[in-house]
């Protein structure tokens, strides 16, 4: 099939950028979107163009690198589903895609279609794990957890940190992301200890960050690649109330 | 001698211990020298790649009080490539009192890796398994667990017991997550310096220490020359090198390759393995494999049509009878259930006469249509329900209705850097961990033992002997003046200033693509001598082309993926060639490693123990067609006996 | 946020059985109205509870149009380069007109009270008859009048609609089916407040209250 692109190419953090159309042609239905644009790319290089950047690595939807948003969805058109994963099949010959980079003021671009994510190891680093320095922990079987808990902080913990979310918040808020890692770790018995700290220190890092405030917008859990829930942001808001009280 | 190698010294393990297997890693650390807790601070440990093995030892070491640099391409830690692992991780916990133990995953391990591997490190990996899961379990790894609370295990890759611990099909990625935060904590903690988007690109030795890193900036394309104390490399395995592999697209040997260069012996770069269970190509646009779990052929049925002519036809109508269940057929004690390497060149073998099935006749299929008579279509998608429907999302079609279609790709790399019983590389200094060193699954990796062996490597073991390398130290500081440190960086320079003035007519993506497919063709899943001679001649010129025709647009001075992946290509052409001449110096098969010359009758791997039981570490020759030195380490079996593998 | 906005819902509650009240005749709703002035006496002097009451709802707008001026502003920082292609956001109508609907409130609040409270703006404008007051507002004749307090209570419906819903999340409802039922329950409480004020307006219209 043949298809025309419009892509953000923006040379650095520091220089404007614009969209610019490209014609692609011939692409099999069965490539990913990531494959047209590697398809395109060789072409631009012969060319003597300067390839299109973007981020990606693992290519099968659990490294969370890949980052673009696809005519104004963050990773596309396809439910649950990273970029890497989508397929051509899902478009139409004739088809004219727009493509652009997150864009939060906490994710700058780094040059076209790439985007620098450390605000979510900020976030982490303020709190989202749970301190066990290696030596003898207790034996696995110690702390029995109840299947329920466990199935849903397994749930919260698929979270790639892809941060789809953010680029899909109307708002620009990491809130989905922050709420997946609190209800991960607070479910567990292991996480307990640190569990009033770290929702306090987490939206703390969250809002120096830069990213905007949640008001319950709901598109964050639409474009999760994971699926993350929406209702978990209720329980970070229940924990973060509870943490409030507890420190006073 | 040959034309391709020449062969040195053997060398031997020192720093493994010996006496009772039981008791070795016990008096191993008894015997490591320990370094003052105060004094830690002031020593500085480069750590290269944040993975299973590169986070956890990271974390630990910063834990410990050692200051630590820690480097990776990607734009954060946690997305190192062990996050695609899905599987699960083995342990000996014996939770399901099936009759498991230390000593039977240690068995299993040394035979499943086809005796050329260590008993020593095996014994050890065995031993810290139950650690790795306690561990893992206090940092809060969401591991699938049974109705009364506790951790479920199940069994995998064939084992007779259920040691596997899994989270769904996330394992790797919650077992790095766990590892991560932990590093994160650290690095808010001030006690890792994190540097990401940052790639190795040259290893500094000053006076035969391993004392720093070239790396390159790949936002800014800042070269910084980074000093230490010691270095570690945790850079992950090579399986890139063929193009086409279920390994992230970034994966690259250049950590290692550069530190082979200066000095540090290679071992086994030949061992490669092929996984049975993968998506088939679709184009010629596919730039990576997807690996379907292995767990899928506990249930599914691999068939190829009796009849070539019948390939073309849907699979519903090829009847019962014009069926060829080979691999139940072939091996009827195991059926589908045999080892990947089996069921890989089984695989290859029925494409090969002309069977196989889908776009270039590259696959085969694995039918679920008993099982779902059989179980109800309920419970194939309880169980199989998120791998099916990826298979549907990749490929556009739906399994419950059509077979899969399978075909084996590259996977997994047990070769990598030889290191002693302390990780230790030939270069003082240079410790290697996880699937960048050589060192735990001998010719042959079991399923859910690479995570294993990375948490293993960087939480347990390294701590201890580089605490041990450490304890003399801190040495003498290094100025960034210094002779050597200038030269690396001159080094690193003139690479990227040679790739940018090429200024070609081809892509670096497209003599990447070549190159794998000469070693898909000839260092594969099945290697000849012919093959192997050839795949040299072709590779050399291949890479003559590279340097004189290769195109990297842009400049240096910002971010280039394509002079990213230039290094990176070339880096692997020279590995390729070691791959190829380590194959066709191994002239019998074993594990991952194939010769058509060296089979049984009946086409099984035949292996020689009496003039291969050895790990073969290559040490780098300089030139164009040098020849790498050969240095064989002896292995020897105290407790586990060679024996032939048979699955009939 | 929350806390203003429920107060404010609490509030619009109150108001509406007190408009229905209008259902009953012009004696029970000048009584009615004449009432609320006289709250708390003989503790309190004449409307001092009025007054209490208009100052906590003043200090309840105030901090929810501060509140929301804030995160608006946080949004706009937190995403600087708009999108090129943005289709219609996934999430309710509802949800997103919170910003525009909210300012649409307050414009007619404050006509509102300079219709009917300081009767400015009131065709009748006596103090003390405020069913005539009502009344005379919305007859058919002032069609304009009416249609203008139609939109208005609409918009407050889908303000509530989500505002109701959020409000419940942010102070934590954290499950699934909670999430159903806050849904639910959102769209029937504003539904009701829609209804009852809607039904004022519309029996003048129709004349069962002239
Ligand atoms: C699809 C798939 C499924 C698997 N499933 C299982 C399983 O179920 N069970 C199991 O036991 N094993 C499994 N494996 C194998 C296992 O995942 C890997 O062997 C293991 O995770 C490797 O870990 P590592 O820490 O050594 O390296 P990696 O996780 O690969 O990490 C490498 C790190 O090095 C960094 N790096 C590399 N080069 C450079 C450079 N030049 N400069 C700077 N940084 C660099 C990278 O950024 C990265 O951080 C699977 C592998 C694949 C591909
Ligand atoms: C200028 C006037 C107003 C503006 C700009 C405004 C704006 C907003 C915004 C932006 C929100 C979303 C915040 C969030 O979901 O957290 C909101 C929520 C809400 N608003 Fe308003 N509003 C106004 C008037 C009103 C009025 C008059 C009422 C009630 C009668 C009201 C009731 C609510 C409620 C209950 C919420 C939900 C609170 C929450 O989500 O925590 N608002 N408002
Ligand atoms: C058609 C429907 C409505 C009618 C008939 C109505 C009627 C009235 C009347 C008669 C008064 C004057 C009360 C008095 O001072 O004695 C009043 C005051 C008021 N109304 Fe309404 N109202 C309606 C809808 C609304 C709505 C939708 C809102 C808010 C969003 C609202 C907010 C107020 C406020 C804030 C006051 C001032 C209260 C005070 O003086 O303390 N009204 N209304
Ligand atoms: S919550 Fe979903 S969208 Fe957000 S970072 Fe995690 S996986 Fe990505
Ligand atoms: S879209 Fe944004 S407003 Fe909250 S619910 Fe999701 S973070
Ligand atoms: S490239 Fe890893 S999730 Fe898409």
């Amino acid at each position: 099939m043949d298809i025309k692109v419009r892509v953000w190419r923006q040379p650095s953090a520091d220089e404007a950028g614009k969209m610019v159309t490209y014609g692609v042609k011939d692409i099999s239905p069965d490539a990913s979107f990531l494959e047209m644009l590697d398809v395109l790319n060789e072409s631009l290089i012969l060319e003597g163009d300067d390839p299109i950047a973007f981020d990606h690595d693992c290519r099968e939807g659990i490294c969370g690198a890949c980052s673009m948003v696809i005519d104004g969805v963050a990773h596309g058109p396809e439910k649950a589903t990273t970029t890497c994963q989508l397929h051509m099949r899902h478009f139409s010959d004739g088809d004219v895609i727009d493509v652009e980079p997150w864009r939060a003021a906490a994710f700058p671009v780094i040059k076209d279609l790439v985007v620098d994510r450390t605000a979510f190891d900020k976030i982490i680093q303020a709190g989202g794990y749970i301190t066990a320095p290696t030596g003898t922990a207790p034996d696995a079987h110690a702390t029995p957890v109840p299947k329920k808990d466990a199935d849903l902080a397994f749930e919260a913990a698929t979270c790639i940190g892809c941060g789809a979310c953010v680029a899909a918040c109307p708002n620009g808020s990491s809130m989905l992301f922050t709420a997946a890692k609190v209800a991960h770790l607070g479910l567990m018995p292991q996480g307990q200890p640190e569990r009033d700290t770290r929702v306090i220190d987490m939206l703390q890092a969250q809002d120096d960050a830069g990213f905007g405030g949640c008001t319950n917008m709901g598109e964050c859990s639409q474009v999760c690649p994971k699926g993350i829930p929406l209702h978990l942001i209720g329980r970070l808001n229940s924990d973060y109330r509870k943490a409030l009280r507890n420190s006073n | 001698m040959s034309d391709f190698w020449t062969e040195g010294d053997p060398i031997a393990d020192t720093a493994a211990p010996d006496g009772p297997i039981e008791t070795r890693w016990e008096r191993r650390q008894f015997s490591a020298k320990l370094v003052n807790p105060a004094n830690r601070r002031k020593l500085t440990v480069i750590v290269v790649g944040t993975g299973l093995a590169g986070g956890s030892a990271a974390a630990t070491l910063a834990e410990a009080g050692y200051h630590v640099k820690s480097y990776c391409y990607q734009d954060s830690p946690r997305r190192a490539h062990s996050i695609a692992a899905q599987g699960g991780i083995n342990a000996a916990k014996n939770y399901r009192n099936d009759g498991d133990s230390i000593y039977r995953l240690f068995y299993d391990t040394v035979k499943g890796g086809d005796f050329r591997a260590r008993e020593s490190n095996v014994y050890r990996l065995a031993s810290v398994s139950l650690n790795i899961i306690d561990q893992c379990v206090a940092q809060g790894v969401p591991f699938a667990r049974e109705y009364g609370g506790l951790l479920d295990n199940r069994s995998f890759g064939g084992t007779q017991v259920s040691r596997t611990f899994y989270a769904r099909g996330q394992t790797g990625q919650q077992l790095l997550l766990g590892a991560y935060q932990a590093m994160e904590r650290q690095i808010g903690l001030g006690n890792i310096e994190m540097n990401a988007r940052h790639e190795m690109l040259e290893l500094i030795i000053v006076e035969g220490k391993a004392r720093g890193i070239v790396v390159r900036d790949m936002v800014t394309g800042e070269i910084t020359t980074e000093m230490a104390d010691a270095v570690v490399l945790a850079s992950g395995g090579y399986g890139n090198v063929f193009f086409l592999s279920t390994n992230a697209k970034g994966c690259n040997v250049t950590a290692s390759w550069r530190a082979h260069r200066k000095g540090a012996l290679f071992a086994n770069p030949c061992y490669t393995q092929i996984h049975p269970t993968c998506i088939p190509e679709s184009g010629t646009h596919q730039s990576k494999l997807t690996l379907m779990s292995e767990s899928l052929r506990n249930d599914g049925r691999v068939w190829v049509p009796k009849r070539a002519e019948d390939c073309q036809k849907p699979a519903g109508d090829i009847a019962e009878e014009d069926r060829d269940y080979y691999l139940e057929r072939i091996y009827p004690s195991f059926g589908n259930l045999v080892p990947r390497d089996i069921a890989s060149r089984a695989a290859k073998n029925v494409c090969d006469e002309g069977r196989g099935v889908g776009p270039g006749g590259l696959g085969v299929y694995l039918d679920f249509a008993d099982a779902i008579k059989r179980l109800g279509r309920k419970a194939v998608e309880a169980k199989y329900g998120n791998l099916f429907e990826m298979y549907a999302r990749i490929t556009g079609e739906d399994p419950y209705e059509t077979p899969m279609r399978i075909y084996p790709a590259v996977h997994y790399t047990m070769g990598g850097l030889w290191v002693d019983y302390d990780l230790q590389s030939t270069i003082p200094g240079l410790f290697v961990v996880g699937e960048a060193n050589f060192s735990d699954h001998g010719a042959n990796r079991l399923g859910a033992s690479a995570l294993m062996q990375g948490l293993g490597d960087g939480y347990f073991v390294l701590p201890t002997t580089l605490g041990n390398y450490l304890a003399a130290g801190p040495f003498e500081k290094v100025s960034q003046d210094h002779e050597e440190v200038k030269a690396a960086r001159k080094q690193v320079e003139d690479r990227i200033a040679k790739f940018l003035s090429i200024d070609g007519d081809r892509t670096v993506d497209s003599f990447h693509r070549e190159l794998g497919h000469i070693m898909w063709e000839y260092c594969g899943m099945e290697r000849t001598e012919e093959g192997l001679t050839k795949a040299i001649g072709l590779i050399r010129s291949l890479r003559e082309e590279f340097w004189t025709r290769v195109k990297v647009p842009g400049t240096g001075e910002q971010l280039n993926q394509n002079l990213e992946k230039a290094g990176r290509v070339a880096d692997f052409f020279e590995l390729a060639e070691l791959m190829c001449i380590d194959a066709l110096h191994r002239r019998e098969s074993c594990g991952g490693h194939f010769r058509a010359e060296s089979q049984t009758p009946d086409g099984e791997a035949l292996r020689h123990d009496d003039q291969f039981s050895y790990v073969a570490a290559w040490e780098y020759a300089a030139g164009d067609a040098g020849k790498p030195t050969l240095h064989k380490e002896q292995l020897e079996f105290e407790y586990v006996h060679p024996s032939t593998r048979s699955y009939k | 946020m929350a806390g203003t906005g429920i107060l404010l819902v609490l509030f619009l509650f109150a108001h509406m059985i007190g408009n229905l009240k209008i259902f009953f005749g012009e004696e029970t709703f000048d009584h009615y109205a004449h009432w609320l002035r006289t709250i708390g006496t003989p503790l309190l002097p004449d409307e001092w509870y009025l007054w209490i009451q208009r100052g906590g709802l003043t200090l309840a707008v105030v901090g929810h149009i501060y509140a929301a001026t804030v995160l608006a502003i946080r949004a706009r920082k937190a995403r600087p380069v708009k999108y090129a292609h943005r289709p219609k956001v996934q999430g309710s109508y509802a949800a997103r007109t919170m910003r525009w609907g909210g300012v649409i409130v307050l414009l007619f609040v404050i006509y509102h009270i300079l219709d009917l409270t300081t009767l400015t703006l009131n065709p009748n404008g006596v103090h003390g008859e405020a069913y005539r007051n009502v009344a005379e507002d919305f007859a058919p004749g002032r069609w304009y009048v009416t249609l203008f307090y139609v939109v208005s209570i609409v918009a407050v419906g889908f303000h509530l609609r989500h505002g109701i819903w959020s409000a419940v999340r942010t102070l934590g409802q954290q499950t699934q089916r909670g999430e159903r039922i806050a849904r639910l329950s959102a769209l029937a409480l504003s539904l009701v407040l829609v209804v009852g004020y809607l039904s004022v307006p519309f029996a003048v219209t129709i004349g069962l209250v002239d």
